[in-house]
């Protein structure tokens, strides 16, 4: 039997947060997923932003680490090697309606603590950002608004997590938490039983399953969906910055945005589902998509898409993040309605549950050889020429290149495959290195990458999964 | 770095970069040198390995292999040098010359007098036509599919749905039949074929595939692996109706719904693109704006034939060879060529007229399939060349032949013409 001092359930951004933060401290830590995948589910399918929180509710959980968050990105993407720029967002009002809602924006963003919100002339805005309607009366500038590999951030602080100390079982799935004497006393799971003093729900999509097995489910998880498009780096409309819609009372609206590797984000939708499952696209939802964000940016080109996908939003009924702690329950800490803000909150949520599991009377004392960093794969094309030449020098894997519209090396598969908490899966290569997120989405590079994973796992190529377990590629040999 | 010279660098040792290099060599050009990607040459006609090949330049039938073994095996004896597992990632246009990875070398440079892009297409995606629905495993392009078949000799799936009746579609149908999986529709959203008759005849007919014309996929069920698809008839706006739909249950969809040049590395160079073929414009020396630089094959624009590849490749390599030592007759004056009825695209773009009368071959496809036609060229208003076709299909490509001595303004203009 596995013994640790905490069990973090989920290994999503905020799990693997949570996961790196404790990872600071002289406790054991544990870290459950029913994926064979760091990453989860909400954490790989967002609009990579991370938000400052001007249009949060004031005075919320929520405001306050978003809020909080922000200010961390610039060192935390620096020492774990994240990909991350500050771009900044803007809010075009287009319509009286929306200028006379300017005002009320600048004033909320001010009560969430958000000082650096700016007025922007018709002028300026147009000149931010060309491809507006011509239309626009003005807008609101963000500068903090900034955008995010969210796949290497989770990646990353799962990694350092792990170099830390701290262990991951994935391909895990708990069905059970047994509670003795009002405190926690073990987590059940497909793969064993591990004995706990604490344990922290950061099942995100899933949490209000786990809090039932403590008895502590009063609320319900409601998915709400969220269907993108990503557009190819040559699409004919680009745009600059963060493009926000003003949020009417419905909706926060669609937005569109350059991603951190330079292609076009435009999404979401926001549809309540009556499952948790269902990542599907739809045609009216990505039609909406376009009739909604071209009357920003009338010369989108949606036909440049090289992908659409849907993630979903673990929302919360009845509405609201929550952290909580329980006085007839020892030891569980129970997280609930971290939704779209999620990504950029979940650094602020690590010291946040650090803090509330001392309060519950987790010792913390601060690890001496604490390692800080951690050294990502080499992005080969992101390097001078120069650099290129000594990757090929010391590793000649490099020198192969195995994606040919997102220019990614054997050697960086390789390395996203043999490093801690390695890809296993296609999807998840592609998530660390981006082999096959190019515009022939991995029609010329899917069939290496299934040959590379069976040569370095040792595995037939028919075990090799797309991503869940039996999303097998290959179906056997010929005849 | 690792610097290479050479006369003629080919980017891209496929059917087009073969072809192009030897008739390079029989030019004169003294250092030919071929750039390719993969471990071996040959390019996509590797993984070919069905018949269908040469019956237009060869007159006799060949398979993919057969094919590009024949220029293959001649470009080794006319001394064409390769440099195999080399990804070019820059055409640096200014220097004249070519960047390119490579394991053993490292970075390395390849400086040329002239250099010939041919680098192919690549498959239009699920994603290019917005398929909904979830995202399974066993979703794959008919030539992702081709590749791990015939090359890898893994199987992709068991019972099978086409999305496109191009011609690699048609013709996994027969192979994916042919080693034990059951193909159980190929479904085209226009009410014409995309690919060429003869392999709706021999590798659907043949094998009892049902071809559903004016339809498409609405849906992919499946998280996990696929599971099934939904489709329906399409009006006549192409929108599905939704009262017609079915479903297929499956574990495979092949998608095979067009081909999209590559050229990623031309539109780095700055070199002009023409907006219909997705290639670069071209006279007829194959020579695109930057004057050194030639383009040839898929590259320039799809073919439906390797045979029509191979003869504009030659030219190609003539040129860019004439073009490295010089001898390129000078242009006296240039010609645009314009789109008529019924023609889609024309390439060459453009035709350049020296002093030497030159006969010039223009290629295109039409838009909409039709019978008893005729062919015109038309230059100021006269008809300077005509020809009959008893059926024309924009799955099959057409030429027509003229002469430069009788274009008689600025613009050669042709178009398909209803007979009676």
């Amino acid at each position: 039997m596995v013994k640790t001092d905490v069990v973090i359930i989920g290994a999503g951004a905020v799990g693997c947060a949570i996961a790196r933060e404790l990872s600071k401290y002289q406790v054991k830590v544990v870290v459950v997923d029913k994926r064979d995948d760091i990453g989860g589910d909400a954490s790989k399918s967002n609009s990579a932003i991370i938000h400052t929180g001007y249009d949060a509710a004031p005075g919320t959980l929520e405001s306050q680490l978003v809020v909080a968050a922000n200010p961390m990105y610039d060192k935390l993407a620096k020492d774990l090697d994240i990909p991350f720029k500050r771009i900044g967002a803007i809010l075009p009002a287009f319509t009286q309606e929306q200028y006379d809602k300017l005002p009320a924006i600048k004033e909320k963003a001010f009560k969430n603590h958000v000082y650096d919100v700016e007025y922007l002339t018709r002028e300026e805005i147009l000149e931010k950002e060309p491809e507006l309607n011509p239309e626009v009366k003005g807008g609101l500038y963000i500068p903090r608004e900034s955008i995010i590999d969210p796949f290497i951030l989770v990646q990353a602080l799962a990694e350092n997590a792990n170099e830390n100390g701290v262990d991951f079982m994935l391909n895990t799935e708990v069905v059970d938490i047994k509670v003795e004497n009002g405190a926690i006393k073990s987590v059940e799971t497909t793969n064993g039983s591990i004995e706990t003093t604490f344990v922290v729900n950061a099942a995100a999509l899933h949490c209000d399953d786990i809090a039932a097995m403590v008895g502590k489910a009063d609320y319900k998880v409601v998915a709400r969906r969220g269907q993108f498009y990503i557009l190819d780096k040559n699409t004919s409309c680009k745009v600059q910055n963060i493009v926000l819609p003003i949020p009417t009372k419905i909706t926060k609206g669609k937005l569109m945005t350059p991603t951190i590797h330079g292609n076009m984000l435009v999404g979401p939708t926001a549809e309540d589902l009556d499952n948790k499952v269902d990542v599907s696209t739809t045609t009216e939802g990505l039609d909406s998509i376009y009739a909604d964000v071209s009357k920003m940016i009338p010369h989108v080109n949606i036909r440049d898409t090289i992908t659409q996908y849907s993630g979903l939003r673990p929302n919360r009924n009845p509405e609201g993040l929550h952290v909580d702690v329980y006085d007839d329950l020892a030891g569980y800490v129970n997280l609930s309605g971290v939704r779209s803000t999620g990504l950029t909150l979940s650094v602020a949520m690590g010291k946040y549950v650090v803090e509330k599991l001392k309060e519950i009377g987790c010792q913390m004392t601060f690890k001496e050889d604490f390692k800080p960093t951690r050294t990502g794969i080499p992005r080969f094309h992101e390097m001078s020429r120069e650099e290129q030449e000594k990757l090929i020098q010391d590793n000649p894997l490099y020198g192969t290149i195995i994606c040919r519209c997102e220019t990614i090396t054997e050697g960086e598969i390789v390395d996203a495959i043999r490093r801690p908490l390695g890809a296993r899966t296609v999807d998840a290569v592609k998530r660390r290195v981006r082999a096959g997120m190019g515009r022939c989405q991995g029609g010329f590079c899917g069939p290496k990458v299934i040959e590379i994973l069976s040569r370095e796992l040792g595995i037939p190529t028919e075990e090799v999964n797309k991503n869940l377990p039996g999303s097998h590629m290959i179906v056997g040999k010929n005849k | 770095m690792y610097n290479v010279t050479c006369d003629v660098a080919i980017v891209g040792g496929g059917p087009a970069g073969l072809s192009a290099a030897v008739a390079a060599k029989k030019e004169g050009a003294k250092k030919v040198l071929i750039i390719e990607r993969d471990e071996s040459i040959g390019g996509i006609l590797q993984q070919c390995l069905h018949p269908g090949f040469g019956l237009t330049y060869f007159k006799e039938e060949l398979t993919g292999p057969e094919y590009a073994g024949r220029f293959a095996k001649e470009a080794i004896e006319l001394g064409v040098e390769f440099l195999l597992n080399s990804m070019v990632l820059e055409v640096d246009n200014a220097n004249n010359a070519v960047i390119c990875v490579n394991k053993e070398y490292g970075m390395t440079q390849v400086t040329a007098s002239s250099i010939i892009l041919a680098m192919g297409c690549r498959e239009r995606t699920r994603a290019n036509i917005m398929i909904p629905g979830s995202r399974p495993a066993g979703v794959y392009t008919a030539g992702s599919a081709q590749r791990l078949v015939n090359r890898q000799n893994e199987m992709v799936g068991k019972k099978v749905v086409i999305l496109g009746s191009g011609d690699i579609g048609m013709i996994m149908a027969r192979r994916m039949t042919l080693e034990g999986a059951k193909v159980l529709a190929v479904i085209e959203l226009n009410d014409f074929l995309a690919g060429l008759t003869r392999n709706k005849v021999q590798c659907l007919d043949d094998f009892g595939i049902p071809l559903y014309l004016s339809h498409t996929i609405t849906k992919i069920d499946g998280y996990q692996r696929v599971e099934g698809i939904h489709f329906a008839k399409v009006d006549e706006k192409k929108k599905p109706i939704p009262e017609t739909e079915q479903f297929i249950e499956c574990d495979t969809l092949l998608l095979s719904v067009g081909l999209i040049p590559e050229n990623e590395l031309t539109r780095k160079a700055e070199i002009k693109m023409n907006r219909i073929t997705n290639g670069p414009e071209v006279n007829q020396y194959m020579q695109t704006s930057a004057g050194n630089i030639f383009a040839c094959g898929n590259v320039v624009h799809v073919n439906d034939l390797v045979d029509n590849v191979t003869t504009e490749s030659q030219k190609a390599g003539r040129f860019a060879a004439q073009y490295a030592m010089n001898t390129l007759p000078e242009t006296v004056k240039t010609a645009q060529s314009v789109t008529g009825s019924n023609v889609r695209y024309l390439c060459p773009q453009s035709v350049d007229i020296s002093e030497k009368n030159e006969t010039i071959s223009l290629y295109f496809r039409v838009l909409q399939p039709e019978l008893d036609v005729t062919l015109v060229a038309k230059s100021g208003g006269t008809i300077i060349a005509k020809k009959k076709r008893p059926r024309v299909n924009p799955g099959e490509m057409e030429h027509i032949e003229f002469q430069t001595k009788d274009i008689c303004d600025e613009n050669v203009t042709v178009e398909v013409v209803k007979e009676g």
